[in-house]
C-alpha cells in the first residue's frame, strides 16, 4: 500500500512538472515600458492575486525586449447545449499575449479580462453555458480533500493496531478530541452528538487547511470566493432543517411560554432567523478572510509606492506581522464556524424542558 | 463612494470596537477573580468577539 501511494505521488508530480511551459499567457494588460502608472499596475496586481483564474501563473521575466510569462494552464470544462467541451486554457491565448477565440463546432468561446467565459454562436448570438472548469480554487479544494482523506484514513486505520497514534496523528488527535469534548458534547448533548461529529470534523479541518493554503506563495484563497462559504453555510442550514425534531419547529412557529399576540409577531421573525443564522456564518468567514488578504496586499503594495529603503523595510515588517496574525485568524475562523454550527445543531435536537414557575 | 455610507461604516467599526473592548475587559476581570476558569472564559470571550466581528464585517461589506 505504501509503494502504491509513493508511486502515485511521484507520477502526479512528474505530470505537473512536465506540463510547465513557457506559455505567453496574457496577463495584466499594461503598457509596461513607457509610463508605469503605479496605481493602475498595483490594481492589476491586486486583482490578479485575489481573483480565481484558470491557470497557475508563476512569474514573468524580460528577455530581449519581450516579457515571457511562465504559467501552467488548467483544463476548462464547459457544458453547452448538450455538449461537454474540454480543453486547456492556453487555447485562449496566442503566442503574443492576446486573447483569441476558441471555436468548437459552431460554438465560439472567449475569455474576458475578469476570467469569465463567454460563449456565442457563429451567428453572434450569446449562448448559455454551465462552467465546470477546474480553476485554481478547485485545485486547492481537491488538494485539501486528498490531504484530509489520506491523513485521516491512515490515522483511523492505525487505531486498530495500537491505541496511541504515531506521526501526524499525534498532532491531530488532541484537536479531534477537543472538537468532540468541548464543541460537540456540551452543545449537542450526550444522546445525539455522534451523528454530527463527521460533519463538524470535516468542516473544521477543511476550513483550516484551505485558509492555510491561501497564505502560501502559490496558494489560492478558496474562501475568498463567496460561493465556497455559501455552500458550507447551505450545508449547515440543510442539516439543521432536516434533522430537527418537533420541539425546534414548535419554538419557531409557536414559542411556548409567551402570550399569544407575541407568538404571532415572533413567528415570522424566528422563521427569518433560521435563514439569517447560516447567512451570517457565510458572511463572517468570507469577510474575515477577504479583508485579511486585501489588507496584506495593500501593505505590500505600499512598498511599490514608497520605493525607498526605509518605506520598503517598514512595510515589509508590517506585512509580516499581519501575516502572522492571519495564521491565528485562519484557525479561529474554522473554530468559530464549527462552534456555531454545533450550537445550531444543538438547538435543533433539544429535548423538551418543562416550564418551571 | 458617498459620504453618508462612509460615515456609517466608521460608526459600525466604532460600535464593534467598543463591544469587543467591553467583552475583553470583563473577561479579564473574571479571570483575575477565578484563575482556574481561564480556559472556559477564554472560549466564551472568543465566541462573543467573533459574533460581534461578524456584524461589523457584514456592515462593512454592505457599504
Amino acid at each position: 500500500m505504501n509503494n502504491i501511494k509513493t508511486v502515485t505521488f511521484i507520477a502526479i508530480l512528474t505530470l505537473f512538472i512536465s506540463c510547465l511551459n513557457n506559455s505567453y499567457a496574457g496577463e495584466y494588460e499594461l503598457n509596461t515600458d513607457t509610463d508605469r502608472d503605479i496605481r493602475k499596475e498595483y490594481k492589476a496586481f491586486k486583482d490578479h492575486h485575489l481573483k480565481d483564474i484558470h491557470s497557475f501563473k508563476f512569474f514573468k521575466y524580460k528577455k530581449d525586449d519581450k516579457t515571457i510569462y511562465v504559467s501552467f494552464p488548467l483544463p476548462i470544462i464547459i457544458y453547452c447545449q448538450g455538449n461537454l467541451d474540454v480543453f486547456m486554457s492556453s487555447k485562449f491565448y496566442n503566442s503574443k499575449n492576446k486573447r483569441v477565440e476558441h471555436k468548437i463546432d459552431d460554438r465560439v468561446y472567449k475569455i474576458d479580462y475578469h476570467e469569465h467565459i463567454i460563449a456565442r454562436n457563429t451567428l453572434g448570438e450569446p449562448l448559455s453555458i454551465v462552467d465546470l472548469s477546474i480553476t485554481k480554487n478547485v485545485v486547492f479544494i481537491l488538494l485539501a480533500f486528498f490531504i484530509m482523506f489520506f491523513v485521516f484514513g491512515k490515522m483511523a486505520k492505525s487505531y486498530k493496531s495500537n491505541p496511541i497514534p504515531r506521526g501526524i496523528g499525534r498532532f491531530l488527535e488532541p484537536i479531534v478530541l477537543y472538537i468532540r469534548d468541548d464543541i460537540a458534547r456540551p452543545n449537542i448533548g450526550e444522546k445525539h452528538y455522534k451523528r454530527y461529529m463527521s460533519f463538524l470534523l470535516t468542516v473544521f479541518f477543511f476550513i483550516w487547511f484551505v485558509n492555510l493554503f491561501g497564505l502560501t506563495p502559490l496558494g489560492s484563497n478558496v474562501t475568498n470566493s463567496i460561493a465556497v462559504t455559501a455552500s458550507l453555510a447551505i450545508l449547515t442550514y440543510l442539516i439543521t432543517t432536516f434533522t430537527a425534531n418537533k420541539n425546534y419547529w414548535g419554538h419557531i412557529f409557536w414559542m411556548p411560554g409567551v402570550p399569544t399576540p407575541m407568538k404571532i409577531i415572533l413567528a415570522p421573525i424566528e422563521l427569518l432567523g433560521t435563514i439569517i443564522k447560516p447567512f451570517s456564518l457565510m458572511i463572517r468567514l468570507y469577510a474575515n478572510m477577504t479583508a485579511g488578504h486585501v489588507v496584506l496586499m495593500s501593505i505590500l503594495g505600499l512598498i511599490f509606492i514608497f520605493q525607498n529603503w526605509l518605506g520598503g523595510t517598514l512595510s515589509f515588517g508590517l506585512a509580516f506581522a499581519l501575516a502572522l496574525l492571519e495564521l491565528l485568524v485562519c484557525a479561529l475562523q474554522a473554530y468559530i464556524f464549527t462552534m456555531l454550527s454545533a450550537l445550531y445543531f444543538g438547538a435543533a435536537v433539544e429535548e423538551h424542558h418543562h416550564e418551571e414557575h | 463612494m458617498e459620504i453618508p455610507a462612509i460615515v456609517g461604516g466608521g460608526l459600525v467599526v466604532i460600535g464593534a470596537g467598543i463591544g469587543i473592548g467591553r467583552i475583553g475587559g470583563s473577561a479579564l476581570e473574571a479571570m483575575a477573580r477565578q484563575p482556574e476558569l481561564t480556559g472556559k472564559i477564554q472560549t466564551v470571550m472568543l465566541i462573543a468577539a467573533a459574533l460581534i466581528e461578524g456584524i461589523g464585517f457584514a456592515a462593512l461589506f454592505a457599504l
